[in-house]
């Protein structure tokens, strides 16, 4: 079977598209890439559709064995990279043959990067998407991480070769200082005083963060009427705040309903920043009107299509 | 009837609340609007989740104009109001109630003054309604509870019990379906599968489905699990 070997695999490494949507409602989350931007410019950078299945690796990173004739492989992330024990650079495709190592990680700067293959990880997709997730084992390699000896199924079996495609990261828009939020859907189940915790405090990324959710450590935010909600449904980058006064915020891999209310909901594009934060690192949130979030939100949109228009083949 | 508010869930979704509690006719309206949506979707609508007393609406803000689609939602939402409710489908789901399958049964049936037997009659007597599935695959939140059997949770959680335990406590009872850590009560186990993706529909529940209980013996529950695991479920009834 073509395939790429897993020699080794890191902490936390994943096959992730865009993510499962549509089946909500019978409780599946939708899990997907935590910063789809960095999906996108893989994929691009592979020749792939934005949204074909790829690999997260989460910090480590693994180690790879070419067991077709040939692939071509791109990754995008500040990551350290070798291929067949020399140093090699990341926002670049390559086309590798059989036999071929490529060692990737750890990242330089924040948590998760990707790894795209010409043609797409070509596991089975699970209801529409072939997005891993690992607490209810659906899909990727048999809803689970990546190990050693995983053999990542390709759509084919070689490459043509063609010029290869470069992404320079200096074209990556800046981060606003700020993470940005919408206030609600439950803002009234805190009082003023909390609110004002939430928005001018700094909070830490706990240590166990993860897919499902960011627990942010920092000044207790206050509740105006008790922290418990008739359960309803959770929207990408909620912030709960359980009785503790600690705030959650819920990523892609987030149980689809709860009973915490919840205080804000970060922008779509801020979720991604979030899931680039390792333990220990300090945020602060900003809160965005409707219409600000849109024009936030708009804006980013038309940032990664001018990015992924900038990748081109290398000189 | 309190009027229905839309509200912001971040920059992708609306929270369409219309009341703040747990009952049926405030959940079939949410049921309705659920229903009117997904007969003839808004431009940019994604998905939507329905809840007890709340319906989210995820959009893609990049496809649609989320002030439009707000406005659109608040004229959906008028325009369903006073629907009648869909009936939902009607399951019989089997249950091998106390023994080794429903470990908790005696201990339950003493702190409510009942015979396990009289337990078992009160618990398959209603006709439960699906509010909402969440939380885990497939997972339904049955509304209908007599009563006479709401009782607190255990004191100390069970790390895993498996698919199919028939579980109660508070107003609340449902049956697992996938293996999970719970701090409910622990009254049988049912062998339908309430999840299975091997099956074309993979969710046997949709909500405001509606749910009835009826105890069985082992050698039922030994044929039903076979059956389940070649893909039986329980027959629809209207």
């Amino acid at each position: 079977m073509s395939a790429l070997r897993v020699v080794q695999a890191g902490p936390y490494s994943t096959v992730q598209d865009a993510g499962r949507f549509g089946s909500q409602r019978f409780g599946i989350s939708p899990a997907g890439a935590a910063d789809p931007a960095l999906l996108a410019i893989a994929n691009r950078l592979a020749g792939n559709a934005p949204d074909a299945a790829a690999i997260e690796c989460t910090l480590l990173g693994d180690t790879y064995e070419v067991a077709v004739e040939s692939l071509r492989l791109a990754v995008a992330g500040d990551v350290a990279m070798k291929i067949d024990g020399e140093a090699a650079a990341p926002w670049r495709s390559y086309r590798l043959a059989r036999g071929q190592k490529l060692r990737i990680g750890p990242c330089r700067t924040g948590l998760r990067f990707y790894v795209a293959v010409e043609g797409g990880i070509a596991c089975a997709p699970v209801l529409g998407s072939r997005a891993t997730h690992v607490r209810t084992g659906i899909g990727g390699i048999e809803g689970r991480r990546l190990k050693a000896g995983d053999a990542l199924p390709l759509a084919q079996d070689a490459v043509a070769t063609r010029p290869e495609l470069g992404f320079d990261p200096a074209r990556l828009p800046p981060a606003p200082e700020r993470l940005r939020v919408v206030l609600g859907p439950q803002d009234d189940y805190f009082t003023p005083a909390g609110i004002a915790t939430f928005l001018g405090s700094d909070y830490a990324v706990a240590r166990d963060a993860d897919r499902m959710g960011c627990r942010l450590e920092g000044p207790a935010i206050e509740h105006a009427k008790g922290h418990n909600i008739i359960s309803d449904g959770i929207p990408l980058g909620g912030i709960q705040v359980p009785g503790n006064g600690q705030p959650i915020a819920l990523m892609r891999d987030r149980q689809t309903t709860g009973g915490y209310p919840k205080i804000a909901c970060l922008i779509g594009p801020d979720v991604a920043r979030l899931a680039q934060k390792r333990p220990g690192e300090a945020v602060r949130f900003a809160a965005l009107s409707p219409a600000e979030a849109q024009e936030a939100v708009r804006a980013q949109a038309a940032r990664l299509a001018e990015c992924l228009a900038g990748i081109v083949p290398l000189e | 009837m309190t009027a229905p508010k839309v509200l912001a869930a971040g920059d992708a979704a609306f929270s369409i609340e219309f009341g703040d509690a747990i009952d049926p006719a405030l959940n079939a309206r949410v049921h309705a609007l659920d229903r009117a949506l997904a007969a003839a979707p808004l431009p940019g609508m994604v998905e939507t989740v329905p809840t007890y007393r709340s319906l989210l609406v995820y959009f893609d803000p990049l496809r649609c104009d989320p002030a439009a689609l707000r406005e659109a939602l608040l004229a959906r939402t008028a325009a369903t109001e006073g629907a009648a409710p869909a009936p939902g489908r009607l399951y019989r789901v089997p249950v091998r109630y106390g023994g080794a399958m429903g470990e908790d049964l005696e201990a339950v049936a003493a702190k409510l003054g009942l015979a396990p037997d009289e337990l078992v009659r009160r618990h398959s007597a209603p006709e439960y309604r699906v509010y909402m599935i969440g939380f885990s695959p497939g997972l339904a939140y049955l509304g209908g509870l007599p009563a006479e059997l709401v009782i607190p949770r255990r004191d100390d959680p069970r790390p895993a019990v498996p698919r199919g335990a028939v579980l109660m406590a508070g107003q609340q009872t449902l049956f697992y379906p996938v293996e999970m850590p719970t701090g409910f009560h622990v009254l049988g186990r049912t062998p339908v599968r309430a999840f299975d993706l091997a099956r074309p529909e993979p969710f046997l529940l949709k909500p405001g489905d509606r749910v009835r209980f009826h105890a069985i013996g082992d050698a039922e529950y030994a044929r039903l699990d076979a059956a389940a695991e070649r893909g039986w479920t329980p027959e629809a009834e209207a």
